[in-house]
């Protein structure tokens, strides 16, 4: 077994790449997922990888980095956070298009204006349809368990599509937690070898990435990305089998926590599960029957899995941490898109938490299950979708 | 079962192929035609230089030829950039079809 230690979610993130010693990494520097990088560039310096690190001028350039050296025939990550993501932009399309299975921990942070260094999911939630997999992580473990199956997620054969870890920012990248790391011949093995696909320094066999291809055939490229999204949740499922044998951590599409027998339930990501995980223990000790489902793979979406989890539920909750202004909030679409495959269809309501970094505290969770309770016992549903925790 | 047409894209819209791009005869393009005039041209290989499309062909001797015109699209940089003799430029370019 691993070392147990007392670190952060960055340092812990910063942990796995050093233990996969990726062959190219790129880095600039954005609040709260600076850190992660800086402590990486550490090892670099110090001679523990032997990765190339490119000390670039924007996060665009870091993307375009990644892409040139993923096309090249290298296992590439990089990390960032908000308004760096924003700028890679126009890049995730082109590294999710062309196939490269880059790595990437984004640091969830909220975007701007007003500023906010704090965390949300705004960032990742823009980045939703871009053609990335999104796993999104409860606390520093997860971020780093999540970073070393991204590898193995991202580099499988079969589907070569790039990985965003997403964890809170400051809420987990920078507070100190307990985490198993696992031993570093363990972690190599299971990454195992970098595979390429078509590299460009292979001399030998010369191509072209990137062309130019209109009406006649891009429908069709879109069409074959769609179908390797179709192949990643058994993937995931086969990674997670693997992960569990190594490390007795279990992990899958998403977990679910006391929902099997709740006739009422939220549905949260990341660092707040953990709070809404005690507040449901306190209603289960009232007799409320209450459960918690947690979506960790957020794309591909896993719609008829969490619809079977759902389906026999009389209210849900819907808490996102990020806001479609003029929309539901985003994990709220997803839900409900879920929900239209079921024959019995629960009450679903949006509450949209914890912007900038706001925090999420026990009589929030407290004030939605009241809120599912009375929805469960009238079957009306007041305000589908409402702001909470916020100043009025 | 036989594969869809998009089953059978390369990955990720890779071209596999070297050199294909000789299959794409940009000449079609053309609305400007570029004309050589030979006795205003000093050899400075100026023309072939520039062209962004190779279409300024070259002789085993390594002297100017006639331009490649399944290839040249007529932006007019090798009229632009010739020298030419005592001000009389060796490359005008004409209206195509003429
Ligand atoms: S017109 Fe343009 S494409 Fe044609 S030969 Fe001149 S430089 Fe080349
Ligand atoms: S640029 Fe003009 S002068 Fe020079 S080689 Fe070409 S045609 Fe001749």
């Amino acid at each position: 077994m691993g070392d147990i230690v007392a670190v952060t979610g960055n340092e812990a993130c910063a942990q796995a790449f050093k233990q996969i010693n990726p062959d190219v990494c790129a880095a600039y520097p954005i609040t709260p997922a600076t850190d992660l990088m800086q402590r990486f560039s550490s090892f670099v310096n110090d001679g523990k990888v032997d990765t190339e690190l490119v000390l670039v001028e924007s996060e665009h350039s870091a993307m375009s980095a990644c892409i040139g050296a993923a096309a090249a025939g290298g296992r590439v990550a990089t990390a960032t956070s908000s308004q760096g993501l924003a700028l890679m932009w126009e890049m995730l399309y082109i590294a999710a298009g062309t196939r490269l299975p880059i790595i990437m921990p984004l640091v969830n942070r909220a975007l701007s204006a007003p500023l906010n260094i704090h965390g949300d999911h705004s960032d990742g939630m823009g980045a939703r349809d871009t053609g990335w997999i999104q796993l999104y992580s409860e606390n520093a473990q997860e971020a780093y368990d999540n970073t070393i199956q991204a590898f193995r997620i991202a580099e499988h054969l079969d589907i070569r599509v790039p990985a965003m870890v997403c964890m809170d920012g400051f809420i987990v990248s920078h507070s100190i937690e307990r985490v198993e790391y696992i031993d570093d011949a363990d972690v190599k093995k299971f990454v195992g070898e970098f595979q390429a696909v078509n590299p460009l320094l292979d001399m030998d066999k010369p191509k072209s990435y990137g062309p130019l291809i209109l009406t006649d055939m891009y429908h069709e490229y879109k069409r074959a990305q769609h179908e390797v999204m179709t192949k990643v949740p058994n993937i995931v499922r086969e990674v997670a089998a693997d992960f569990e044998k190594m490390t007795g951590r279990k992990y899958d599409l998403f977990e679910t926590y006391r929902l099997d027998d709740a006739e009422i339930a939220v549905v949260v990501m990341s660092s707040a599960a953990g709070t809404t995980k005690d507040i449901i223990d306190q209603y289960r000790e009232k007799g409320i029957k209450v459960g918690l489902l947690k979506p960790r793979m957020f794309r591909p979406f896993p719609f008829l899995e969490i619809a079977e989890a759902l389906q026999h539920l009389k209210a849900i909750a819907v808490l996102d941490r990020a806001d479609s202004f003029g929309g539901y909030g985003p994990l709220f679409s997803e839900i409900t898109g879920a929900v239209m495959s079921m024959n019995s269809k629960p009450a679903v309501i949006n509450k949209i938490f914890g912007l900038g970094g706001r925090d999420y505290l026990p009589d929030q969770a407290e004030q939605v299950l009241d809120e599912l309770v009375t929805i469960a016992k009238t079957g009306k549903v007041e305000t589908i979708k409402e702001y909470i925790g916020v100043r009025e | 079962m036989s594969k869809k047409y998009w089953e059978k894209l390369p990955q990720g819209s890779v071209v596999l192929e070297a050199g294909s791009s000789a299959k794409f005869k940009t000449g079609g393009w053309r609305s400007m035609r570029p004309k050589w005039i030979e006795e205003n041209c000093i050899q400075c290989m100026f023309c072939w230089m520039y062209c962004p499309d190779m279409s300024v062909k070259v002789t085993a001797e390594g002297k100017r030829a006639e331009f490649d015109f399944e290839y040249c699209k007529g932006c007019g940089i090798c009229a632009l950039e010739c020298p030419g003799k005592k001000g009389n430029k060796a490359i005008v370019m004409e209206q195509e079809g003429k």
